[in-house]
């Protein structure tokens, strides 16, 4: 059967979302501050990474991970509002990639698994 | 069995196996994590032969062009000579043939290098001085123009190889060049793609490079060329530049200075800001960036936000050495 990642299109669907998403990410002003001293291409391996996970294809993501990478986010004060401002321009990017609703619901269902993680709960 | 050569040793490369299995079973490590092209952890440069397509699928193109390759995709139908990324410099005799001065501050470092020397203009290489010191300069120069390499320096407060390219090289010194590096370029293709290039100080080095090696493959999209100082006599080849966009009616020029006084076609104000005016979008252009860090990272994000994708922006940060002070 045919994952989740190789239905939405694998790698080229990861490469057309990412731009999409993380565009929408940084021109969204409620969370576009906590992005202001990063590096770009890093980032967008990052958010790269992010997404192919998402998207259920192969990555080396542990919730440890997550909590790592996000807890000088949640010093800054990250909370469930920012979680839920980029699970929504997920959506969106996904919309505007014409993903089945279906296919969309199951992206963002793994995106809330991370949520506690992410938030360092 | 395809024979891949890795740092002076050979090893076999079973059918169906990938390059970075292969060197794992000889007990060579390589950095790895995803195992699918994914992460790009496993990023090799081919040095001969050339790696599968599929190796190469999600890299820049400029990567692509260098040779570079994902080394868990990589199953090879051929001979291959791989190299880690950072060993792909090789070490150079250059030798100086003129320094001039461009303004009160910035001189131009002719050097002569053998032709084994092959660079793209806007790549970077390194000067190492005699004494051990070392700097990374990026090449104002095209390879079939310009019989040389040509650097733009920037005097540097106790800078070690800026002060001697400002007070004491000479015509037939020698000093040794490593490279070249960098990912920021122009790849020959898609023609009518605009070009936009924004630089401050000495960022206009890579990309008076640039611009002229797309105007010579025949690049016919507009090119948009924008360089900014703090004054007016802070920028350079002004007059070189204004004539390039007279011959090429696709190149415009946009000098940029934060303060004032400034001559009639010099525009006063912040560089970021003038780009962002003048263009009202950039979605599918490609977009070069160069100088200081802080204008770099913040322009990679203005350009982005106005519609440049992510694998269309290239980028040169110049980060001062250092141990400038030391």
């Amino acid at each position: 059967m045919a994952t989740l990642y190789e239905t939405l299109g694998g790698q080229a669907a990861v490469e057309a979302a990412v731009d999409i998403f993380y565009r929408h990410v940084l021109g969204d002003d409620r969370i576009s501050h906590f992005f202001d001293d990063v590096d770009m291409e890093r980032q967008a391996a990052k958010q790269k990474a992010f997404l192919t996970m998402a998207f259920g294809g192969p990555h080396n993501y542990t919730g440890a991970d997550m909590r790592r990478a996000h807890a000088h986010l949640v010093a800054r004060g990250l909370n469930d509002t920012h979680f839920d401002a980029v699970k929504e321009n997920l959506e969106k990017a996904l919309s505007e990639l014409s993903a089945p609703a279906e296919l969309i619901q199951q992206v963002l269902a793994i995106a809330e698994s991370t949520r506690n993680d992410v938030l360092s709960r | 069995m395809s024979e891949l050569v890795f740092e002076g040793t050979t090893y076999e490369v079973p059918p169906g196996n990938t390059v970075l299995e292969a060197l794992e079973v000889a007990g060579v490590t390589i950095p790895s994590s995803c195992r699918s092209g994914v992460c790009q952890s496993c990023l090799l440069r081919a040095v001969e032969g050339t790696p599968p397509a599929t190796a190469q699928a999600g890299l820049r193109d400029t990567l692509r062009q260098q040779g570079y390759f994902l080394a868990c995709c990589c199953k090879p139908d051929g001979s291959l000579e791989v190299v880690r990324p950072n060993d792909a410099g090789l070490r150079h005799r250059a030798r100086v043939a003129r320094v001039r001065s461009l303004n009160a501050t910035v001189a131009e470092l002719t050097l002569e290098c053998d032709a084994a020397f092959e660079y793209r203009p806007g790549q970077f290489a390194n000067i190492a001085l005699t004494c051990g010191t070392v700097r990374s300069y990026s090449l104002a120069s095209v390879p079939t123009e310009d019989p040389h390499l040509h650097m733009h320096i920037a005097r540097m407060p106790g800078g070690i190889v800026s002060g001697w390219v400002h007070d004491s090289a000479k015509e037939g010194d020698f000093v040794d060049l490593l490279g070249p590096h960098g990912n920021c370029f122009y790849t020959v293709g898609n023609f009518g793609q605009t070009l936009v290039l924004a630089g401050t100080g000495t960022g206009l080095a890579p990309l008076y490079g640039i611009a002229r090696d797309a105007l010579r493959h025949g690049h016919t999209g507009d090119i948009h060329l924008f360089h900014g100082s703090i004054r007016q006599e802070g920028l350079y080849l002004v007059e070189e530049l204004r004539a390039l966009s007279h011959t090429h009616s696709n190149l415009h020029y946009y000098p940029c200075v934060l303060e004032g006084p400034a001559d009639a076609q010099t525009h006063v104000g912040a560089l970021d800001a003038h780009v962002t005016s003048t263009l009202s979008t950039l979605r599918g252009s490609r977009v070069f960036l160069c100088g200081h860090p802080d204008f770099v990272k913040m322009m990679q994000k203005k350009t982005f936000l106005l519609g440049a994708a992510m694998k269309d922006i290239f980028a040169d940060s110049f980060l001062p050495a250092k141990t400038v002070t030391a």
